[in-house]
């Protein structure tokens, strides 16, 4: 779904993304030589899927600053395809010499960190400490290249919510929704109550937002399965479904009926991870009135990005290493953020004035990269996620779906889902 | 299959035979004219055979060895543990929702599709002008990728914003929840299911009826049989045994039922109470979604024998209609007098 999520968003924000800016010449940062095999022609394979951001200019660029190395791009239409790709040839051979792998199946990927190249040491220290700690394995050996983050904030409608009387200026707004997710839901309630309609486009994106902020949620380092004993989980689930399903369009996103109601303008608010001003701007070109608060339930929170790993049994590793550290360098990543809005998990990137600049007309003119830096540097927690995250959570999302189709109450619902866990 | 022996023709195995009988000493060019008549035909028909060892039997085979194993697609490896995925699959109440939900989709869709193409197929069979053009055009919607059918069709059938509904709600005001009640998610399926399949199976069948003789309809004319009792005397009967044979290529078809129900949501995954979760999206979801592929291949094992049964039933309800159908005539004279 996550998945989905991020094509989406990357697609969409491809669409309205600035030019991209040239920047000129070299910068010193990040391993400059081609790779430790000299004047040898060589071919390197980047598989990525949706939008990452890279061009032809871009790998273009790189092949110019290396004579010896042609760069092949391929993208897969969505990361499921890569998915199923990256695990079948895994470890056997036949996989690109860099590849893509995004954040919802990178804990799978972990899993065979052993079959990845480790990245050489001066890369260390590039990226947020959380976004490198997920990518370094238990034996320290860091094997992924982050490239993107998804830091969220509240993106609602201005117009919609000066209709109901609250407030409406961005400010305002932040203050508004500045508190714990019980707040956020109060505030919702009184939506509902001056217009007679849900404020939160679904129920679900409520349920990613909390479980995203949680450190241990289905399982802990040690194995042990705590998804239907964790208190914080079966909080997460009442409150979402007792007051985020009322005060919902739609139980989960990415529908076809979810896309049109966002392009009729029903929405009013949403959560919203950087890459998804572009699916907000994308699917509702004519919706007038969106803005972005910097402010986000119960501290910050981030829904989504992805690396790029060198697996350890291609034929130019060294020369493949040196080509993630150059993709997913400061300079780079910011080529790719102006290329395809994918927000820098890079320190240096983040503190760069050109991202400090960034606006975007469709939300107002909302100075983005600042929020959205500033939300970044709100995220405290770095969920653990391990191999089996997503088949628990995919199943928690459908136990409040079921509540929400009306299928089933609060607590069967609540016990069909434990049984699903127990067969697990 | 080599025909290349090192060993000197001449040179003879066993010591040599008494002088007093002639020895028949075989030629290389003999010899091999021998092996010729002896292998060649089976060296004719082995392609084939390789091939499906290969592309065929080996999986079939291999899936077997899997799924009595704890199976790591990465490491391409794992340890046995006999019968234990088997058991897992049939005490999970998932796989049983996948049975029902399989079998309800196949009869909603083989059913309808049947009868239509009957009459359809009835249609084509009468005398009109350009002929060819209508016959084509039912296998219209069969040259269509059922994803792109899937895909329309899902949008048209959204709760909210779905064409189907829109048009419910603007004629008798009522909505449809498509994708929430079981039985509403199997009637929009099988839609799509006999928008695909009709139009072939209309073909087949007009091919059946093009194979009626004439003279029957003549003869019912003259007896001033109107064209529904021609056609529910005559035609019905006739095509008993092409029916049978579209039912068993459905049954087949609609047990392994995958694209539409795959495509039905954004998530693929068969709906948040599995309300349209077949088997064979139960199996893909195990497999690819959860990466287990010993339990997937235990699930592939039960799918082949639950087809392979159903295929024997099929089998020996054909036989015995088929036999009375080999009697269109009228029962031959018995021969010899009645005593």
């Amino acid at each position: 779904m996550q998945s989905r999520a991020i094509r989406r968003g990357l697609v969409a924000a491809a669409a309205f993304s600035a030019t991209a800016v040239v920047l000129a010449g070299c910068s010193s940062s990040g391993s400059t030589d081609g790779g430790s095999t000299g004047d040898e022609e060589i071919t390197l394979t980047v598989a990525t899927f949706n939008d990452f951001g890279y061009t032809d200019e871009l790998l273009q660029q790189y092949m110019d600053e290396n004579p010896n190395i042609t760069v092949v791009h391929n993208r897969a239409a969505e990361s499921g395809d890569a998915r199923a790709n990256f695990f079948q040839k895994l470890g056997k051979g036949g996989l690109a010499d860099v590849e893509a792998v995004e954040i919802d199946w990178f804990a799978e990927a972990m899993q065979y960190s052993d079959l990845l190249a480790e990245a050489p040491a001066d890369v260390k220290g590039r990226w947020l400490d959380w976004k490198e700690a997920a990518a370094t394995d238990g034996d320290g050996r860091l094997v992924g290249f982050g490239t993107d983050i998804g830091p969220q904030g509240v993106c609602y409608r201005s117009d919609l919510f000066e209709e109901a009387g609250l407030a409406s200026d961005r400010e305002g707004v932040a203050a508004l929704f500045d508190g714990d997710w019980s707040n956020f839901l109060d505030v919702a309630d009184q939506y509902r109550e001056a217009t007679g309609k849900p404020m939160i486009d679904s129920a679900n994106s409520v349920l990613q937002g909390i479980v995203n902020q949680i450190e241990y949620t289905y399982t802990e380092p040690d194995g042990t399965v705590i998804a239907t004993t964790n208190p914080e989980i079966a909080d997460a689930y009442n409150l979402v479904v007792e007051r985020a399903v009322p005060n919902a369009a739609y139980s989960g996103q990415w529908s076809d009926d979810w896309f049109a109601s966002m392009a009729n303008g029903e929405f009013a608010a949403m959560l919203c991870p950087g890459w998804m001003l572009g699916v907000i701007s994308g699917s509702a070109p004519d919706v007038t009135g969106w803005d972005i608060a910097d402010v986000f339930p119960n501290g910050g929170g981030n829904w989504g990005g992805s690396y790029l790993t060198v697996p350890a049994d291609g034929e130019n590793v060294d020369a493949a290493l040196a080509l993630a550290s150059w993709l997913t360098a400061p300079e780079q990543q910011m080529q790719a953020f102006a290329n395809a809005g994918t927000f820098p998990s890079q320190l240096e990137a983040l503190e760069s004035d050109e991202l400090a600049g960034a606006t975007n007309e469709y939300f107002n003119d909302a100075p983005t990269g600042e929020i959205l830096s500033s939300r970044a540097a709100a995220v405290t927690v770095a969920p653990y996620k391990d191999a089996d995250y997503f088949k628990y959570h995919d199943a928690l999302q459908n136990a409040v779906n079921r509540v929400f189709d009306g299928l089933e109450d609060q607590e069967t619902s609540w016990n069909t889902w434990v049984n699903e866990v127990q067969a697990f | 299959m080599t025909a290349t022996e090192t060993r000197s023709p001449a040179s003879p195995k066993t010591p040599p035979p008494p002088k007093d009988r002639p020895v028949r000493v075989l030629s290389f060019s003999q010899r091999l004219n021998k092996w010729d008549l002896k292998f060649s035909p089976y060296l004719y028909i082995s392609p084939f055979f390789i091939l499906f060892a290969i592309v065929g039997l080996f999986p079939i085979a291999f899936t077997a060895v899997i799924s009595f194993q704890d199976w790591d697609l990465v490491r391409n490896e794992g340890e046995f543990i006999g019968f234990e995925q088997y058991i897992w699959i049939l005490n999970n109440p998932q796989f049983w929702t996948a049975l029902r939900n399989t079998f309800s989709i196949f009869l909603l869709s083989s059913v309808p599709q049947l009868i239509a193409a009957i009459f359809i197929a009835a249609l084509l069979d009468r005398n009109i002008r350009a002929k060819t053009f209508w016959r084509m055009s039912v296998l219209i919607p069969f040259v269509m990728a059922p994803v792109a059918v899937a895909l329309i069709f899902s949008n048209m059938f959204g709760d909210n914003h779905g064409l189907v509904n829109n048009v419910l709600d603007n004629w008798f005001g009522i909505t449809i929840p498509w994708h929430k009640d079981p039985f509403w998610s199997h009637v929009a399926i099988a839609t799509m299911v006999n928008f695909r399949w009709t139009g072939y199976n209309t073909l087949i069948l007009l091919a059946a009826m093009q194979a009626i003789p004439r003279d029957y309809y003549e003869a019912a004319t003259v007896d001033g049989a109107g064209a529904f009792r021609q056609f529910f005397s005559i035609t019905v009967p006739s095509l008993k045994a092409t029916l049978i044979f579209v039912i068993i290529t459905s049954t087949i078809g609609g047990l392994q039922i995958f694209d539409e129900p795959r495509m039905y949501d954004n998530t693929g995954a068969g709906g948040p109470a599995q309300q349209w979760l077949t088997i064979t999206l139960f199996l893909y979801n195990i497999g690819w979604r959860e990466w287990n592929f010993g339990r997937a291949a235990a699930l592939a094992w039960i799918l082949f024998l639950i087809i392979l049964v159903i295929g024997l039933i099929n089998l020996m309800v054909t036989r015995t209609l088929v036999r009375d159908e080999g009697r269109r005539s009228p029962k031959p004279l018995k021969k010899g007098r009645a005593s």
